[in-house]
């Protein structure tokens, strides 16, 4: 098939929708852009897309919480669009506020057996806004996304992204899934809650990113499209000429891969 | 109708997060006794909803059931105000009606995006507090640490009321003022109880016109000209007439800033001929400049100081969203790439007793001047990459807060022009009773009542309906659906409507402007500056999809009015005409003012340096002083990675935490151009020279810029003048002599200055044992640069990176330790500021430059506030190793060789003179560079080391190398982290 096409929702306030575009672009996809509400208007407007990506920001200004307005929306008005979407062996990828919208829609994790949410994204720990650069590792998961990828460092730039599950039963099973798919980590990956700056906002057992049951829906606070490049690293003027391209760039050609295989 | 509240709070268990940041700010601003806060975050929902109802909207969209529990019950119920204990005492706060609420709003909007529509939604927070004794104590902390009184109410209790207000609506009354018959007491009168801020003057000026006409004006055409002719708007007072006089002798301008600023680029510009690569330059709401062959870049910096002092949030808020505005009223509208932001303050660690009656603790404006620029930044999408932040006590009264942003414009869209019988288009936000006199109040004085008096010239931005509102008008330029653009800044309607209108004539129907809510008069409709708006020329025949477009995305569009071949500015509420002026007596009519300025040079007093100091502690010192210390704490709180074109970030290094001297960003994505913005201020300087601290500022934001790698050739400057009260010849005097640096600067260095912004009268005044007084800002001059990469690959940090690579110091250091930081922290008095031997600097900035590109230069850092000492230790640390250098390679001018050995040895480590890098070069290139630098002072210093010390060495004449100092670089990292490293 030709280049996976890229379906990205661009929602009041979402910021990172270009930028996004471009990291898909250069790894080979056909990204889009669309505002919220041509999708609302038309729920299966994505049917011809092979991946919905949701990019960072702040929609609706984060408003009453992040994510919150988009995923109220997206459960009333296109769950079953949406749900028909992921079981047609396609993916859906959630970075930052896409990834809070995600969660707070279920897209991403089961809700219990009383249909209530299993775990969110609370406020970080310093209940700050907070731009840092952190180091992340792939804990042995079926994400597709994050195929080959052992580690990697990337920016997290938000003020709502400590992973909060409801209990620690949830958490293990989670774990058990490969779901915790992605997590903050200094020389080794533990599942005790590392200190800040390390796991920046106190995500339980340092979770930055995790993927649904399939492995094919995935979110994650840091932003892989802000590495995609050397001169994107903080430190790039210590290693000249040491890599060619930016760790997050894995991510998105993961997923071109995903089609062409 | 039921007025419903829903309260949420942490779930059992959880941390209260906003309740132990109530405990700590408490303690921050003296509180003694240990309290108790617990804390709820709730909504006021007024609608037609059952109990289901609103328990599904509390549980799906209000609360996180994860993390949080609610009660939801109807106002005055019980459930409501159960308190955590009985010790506890309960606070409600919430905003005023009217005051813009961003959630309520959300709110609103998903509830009838659901098809359960409410009438009003309100949000509030709750405080339950144990240990505060009485309803004094209550009542002060309510006040000075939970609301502010300018936009928000609090109550002791549960919420009582049984409705969300909503306004009223008014009868229209055509309202005129008598001024034709009117004394000159009388005018003034006028004049100060109409909040106008016009001088007698002016308001004479007025009354003849109207006396020619033949009747009184209405209260919307004496409110228009006020605005139009205000200060802060027309700019009098500098682009006035003033009688100057010094030591030079005497000096007649009839436009001061055309005459200086505007004059140096008009001058650089002749000289560059072909080479010219200004484009848009002092007449449009933002500079411009060439950037590659598709896209210009412009730049704006604006002050936003008043409105900050009383409510700093909101007024830092509406800060930066005022000048993204400039930037997207500027040209057909150009893409906000950047932000930059600087601010004054007086020291945060002040106690309450050394406050001036009427003013907020520094601390607090701190925080909430940090938090409003970060809570508007990042949700623009705009990454905040450069700013500074500078401590003196005479900010105590007024803050000054400098909000800049960049934009990238296709070279065909950098200019507009109206065309009669286009549509007066107004997107974005609705206009309500906020900001009403924010012109006219910007332009006047602060005194202790200014909290008081002035609420209504405060607002909450809400910066996604600027978002909402950027998004449509970059798409609408780009399909070409207008003739211009403009913000909607101070003096609302009126002033982007009546500039727009300047040339052509315009009529408007005030009626259709959506309003937030009922009651607005038209007058309060026409000068309201409410938030978010922008104001287009659209020709008739793009209404509808212009309309349609903004429609797609959720933003209001309506045309208010059209502009009309008339000449004149005529406004019409329900079709009769409320006010009818000539554009030319609006915009020419005011009187012109002779200002006079003297200025008298200080008598210099050398600073004595007979005596030594501990080295390492006085660098400790330095490192440690609010002006020079970390800014990671309002640095991170900036998203500065947003668009995904950061190169080269604030804070660098092997753990990221050195202090860049520019931030570099690539604008477009695809390309390895990119931009390089800085920044220089220094009021100490100016407290003794302002011509000096005008120089020494453009050297600081140039080098600043090159240091990371920016080509000399391509910096252009933009000026912000913030002064005390420049009726006093002196004050003016000095910002005059000012100005004239900066022309006499900006030609040497070939810098063009491309925009500016100046803020006059920061002054506050109050009484104290019956006595007033009055505090005075320094004369602030914050000069920003905007310089250009040719590919970013080339740029280098200011972190050491190699062992055994060699330091070099380029530019000479000169006996000037005026204003210094040494001085600063030693406390000795005296000394000559910097100099600026321009030709000279010139030729380090292209020899530096050159050799970036050249690829010879590993790290490179500016030297400024600390000299050497503290540069050097700053490169060490921020790339974890040490160094060695020696004093005796120094190169240093005759009135430095020829000092005493201590007097030599602290002005080589501590002089602040202009024009100096600190180098690291890998031996292999040392030939290269040296040679590349055989025109220019240069000392090779010493080398990196494989160390955690900064060792300082000198040989004394004649005999071998001697230790003088070592400064431990782990300590000297702590003292530097630590005085802004809050929670």
């Amino acid at each position: 098939m030709g280049r996976p096409r890229v379906f990205i929702v661009r929602a009041p306030g979402t910021n990172c929708d270009m930028e996004t575009a471009y990291a898909f672009e250069k790894a080979g996809a056909a990204p889009e852009v669309f505002h919220l509400n041509r999708w609302l208007e038309s729920p299966h407007r994505a049917d011809d897309f092979q991946i919905i990506c949701f990019p960072g920001g702040f929609s609706f200004g984060d408003d009453v919480a992040a994510g919150r307005m988009v995923a109220a929306r997206m459960q009333r008005l296109l769950q079953d669009a949406l749900r028909s979407f992921v079981d047609q062996d396609r993916l859906v990828l959630g970075i930052c506020n896409g990834f809070q919208i995600l969660i707070k829609s279920g897209l991403l994790l089961k809700n219990d057996e009383e249909g209530r949410p299993v775990a969110t994204l609370d406020w970080n720990d310093h209940g700050r806004y907070e731009d840092r650069w952190v180091k992340t590792a792939a804990d042995r998961t079926h994400c597709v996304f994050l195929r080959g990828v052992e580690r990697m460092e990337l920016p997290i730039a938000h003020a709502e992204g400590k992973f909060a599950a409801v209990n620690q039963e949830t958490l293990n099973t989670l774990k058990a899934n490969g779901q915790l798919a992605l997590r903050y980590v200094d020389d080794r990956l533990t599942d005790e809650v590392l200190p800040f700056p390390v796991n920046p906002n106190g995500s339980m057992m340092n979770v930055a990113g995790v993927c649904d049951e399939t492995g094919r829906v995935f979110g994650l606070m840091p932003h892989p499209e802000r590495h995609i490049d050397v001169t994107h690293h903080p430190a790039w003027t210590r290693r000249r000429g040491h890599c060619e391209q930016g760790d997050g760039m894995v991510i998105f050609e993961n997923a071109v891969e995903y089609f062409e295989s | 109708m039921t007025l419903w509240e829903v309260d949420i709070k942490p779930r059992v268990g959880a941390v209260d997060r906003a309740g132990l940041r109530v405990e700590a700010e408490f303690h921050d601003l003296g509180g003694q006794q240990p309290i108790q806060v617990r804390t709820a975050r709730g909504f006021l929902v007024q609608g037609d909803f059952d109990q289901a109802g609103i328990r599904e909207l509390a549980d799906s969209i209000l609360a996180d059931a994860v993390v949080e529990s609610w009660t939801a019950a109807q106002v005055g119920d019980d459930s409501l105000a159960e308190s955590p204990g009985p010790e506890f005492r309960l606070i409600t706060v919430m905003p005023k009606p009217g005051v813009t609420d961003p959630v309520a709003l959300s709110v609103l909007d998903t509830l009838s995006r659901f098809g359960t529509p409410a009438e009003a939604v309100c949000t509030l927070r709750k405080y339950w507090i144990a240990g505060l004794g009485d309803d004094e104590a209550l009542r002060q902390v309510a006040t000075k640490l939970l609301a502010n009184e300018s936009i928000e109410q609090w109550i002791l209790g549960p919420v009582a009321q049984d409705h969300i207000s909503l306004g009223t609506p008014s009868a229209f009354v055509k309202r005129t003022v008598p001024i034709r018959e009117a004394s000159e007491a009388e005018l003034m009168e006028i004049s100060k109880s109409w909040q106008l801020s016009l001088t007698l003057v002016e308001m004479r000026t007025i009354q003849a016109r109207f006396q020619g006409l033949d009747r009184d004006p209405t209260d919307i055409e004496l409110e228009t000209i006020a605005q139009t002719w205000s200060e802060h708007c027309s700019h009098k007072t500098l682009a006035g007439r003033i009688a100057y006089r010094d030591e030079r002798g005497e000096r007649h301008f009839d436009n001061m800033l055309r005459e200086t600023i505007f004059a140096a680029t008009v001058q650089i510009r002749r000289e560059l001929g072909d080479q010219d690569w200004c484009v848009s330059v002092f007449k449009d709401n933002a500079g411009i400049v060439k950037f590659d062959e598709q896209n210009h870049v412009c730049f704006k910096v604006e002050t936003h100081n008043r409105p900050s002092a009383i409510e700093p949030y909101g007024g830092a808020n509406t800060g930066i969203g005022g000048v993204i505005r400039d930037t997207l009223g500027t040209g057909l509208g150009a893409k906000p790439i950047c932000n930059t932001d600087v601010f004054c303050f007086a020291p945060p660690d002040l106690t309450a007793d050394q406050l001036p009656p009427g003013v907020l603790h520094p601390r607090r404006i701190m925080k909430g001047v940090v938090s409003g620029v970060r809570d508007y930044g990042n949700r623009m999408g705009i990454p905040t990459v450069n700013g500074a932040v500078y401590f003196d006590r005479r900010y105590i009264g007024n803050p000054l807060v400098f909000c800049g942003n960049v934009g990238l414009i296709p070279v065909d869209k950098a200019s507009k022009e109206v065309q009669p019988g286009d549509l007066i288009v107004s997107i974005g936000g609705r206009t309500g009773r906020d900001g009403i006199h924010g012109a006219t109040f910007s332009s006047a004085e602060l005194t202790s009542e200014s909290e008081r008096l002035s609420g209504g010239a405060v607002q909450i931005g809400n910066a996604i309906t600027e978002k909402m509102a950027m998004d449509v008008l970059l798409a609408a330029r780009d399909r070409g659906l207008y003739n211009a653009v403009t913000d909607c800044g101070a003096g609302g309607f009126s002033s982007a409507v009546g500039e727009m209108g300047e040339n052509i004539g315009a009529e408007v129907w005030l009626e259709r402007a959506p309003l937030k809510y009922e009651g607005l008069t038209y007058t309060e409709i026409w000068i309201s500056e409410a938030q978010e708006r922008m104001v287009f020329a659209v020709p008739e025949k793009h209404w509808e999809e212009f309309e349609a477009l903004c429609r797609s995305e959720d933003v209001e569009a309506t045309a208010i009015g059209r502009f009309e071949p008339t000449g004149r500015l005529t406004l019409k509420y329900r079709d009769e005409v409320v006010g009818d002026l000539d554009m030319h007596f609006l915009h020419d009519g005011r009187p012109p003012v002779v200002r006079e300025a003297s200025y008298e040079p200080q008598a210099q007093v050398a600073m004595d340096l007979s005596e030594s100091v501990d080295v390492p502690n006085t660098v400790y010192e330095i490192l440690g002083s609010l002006n020079v210390a970390s800014k990671h704490w309002v640095i991170r709180q900036y998203d500065h990675e947003v668009l995904g074109g950061s190169v080269i970030k604030p804070l660098v290094g092997l753990q990221q935490d050195g202090p860049s001297d520019a931030a570099v960003i690539r604008p477009v994505l695809d390309s390895r151009r990119g931009l390089a913005v800085s920044c220089g201020m220094n009021p100490h300087y100016g407290d003794l020279d302002p011509e000096a601290m005008a120089a020494a500022a453009i050297d600081e934001a140039v080098r600043n810029c090159v240091a990371v790698g920016a080509d000399p050739d391509r910096i252009a400057i933009l000026d912000n003048f913030c002064w005390g009260y420049t009726d006093r010849p002196e004050t003016l005097g000095s910002l005059v002599r000012a100005a004239l640096g900066c022309q006499q600067t900006a030609i040497a260095l070939k810098t063009p200055f491309i925009s500016g912004k100046d803020s006059l009268n920061n002054e506050f005044s109050y009484v104290a044992d019956g006595e007033r007084k009055t505090i005075s800002i320094p004369s602030t001059l914050l000069i920003s640069a905007i310089g250009q990469v040719d590919s970013v690959d080339s740029c280098v940090t200011m972190d050491l990176k190699e062992v055994g690579s060699w330091i070099y110091q380029i530019g000479a250091t000169r006996l000037e330790m005026g204003g210094s930081h040494f001085g600063l922290v030693t406390g000795r008095q005296g000394g000559s500021p910097p100099t600026l031997q321009a030709a000279m600097a010139r030729r380090i900035f292209q020899r530096i430059h050159h050799a970036i590109t050249q690829g010879f230069v590993s790290s490179c850092h500016d030297m400024s506030e600390g000299g050497l000492a503290i540069a050097m230790t700053e490169m060490a640390f921020a790339g974890g190793l040490g160094a060695e250098i020696d004093l005796g390679q120094i190169p240093m001018c005759e009135t430095v060789t020829q000092l005493e050995p201590t007097a030599r040895r602290l002005a080589n480590l501590f002089a602040e003179s202009n024009s100096r890098f600190l180098v690291e070069v890998r031996p292999e290139h040392a030939n290269a560079f040296e040679q590349l630098m055989s025109d220019v002072p240069w000392g090779r210093l010493g080398k990196v080391a494989n160390s955690s010390h900064l060792r300082i060495n000198e040989a004394p004449a004649g005999g071998s190398s001697e230790t003088l100092a070592e400064i431990d670089l782990v300590t000297a990292k702590q003292r530097w982290l630590a005085p802004l490293d809050w929670n």
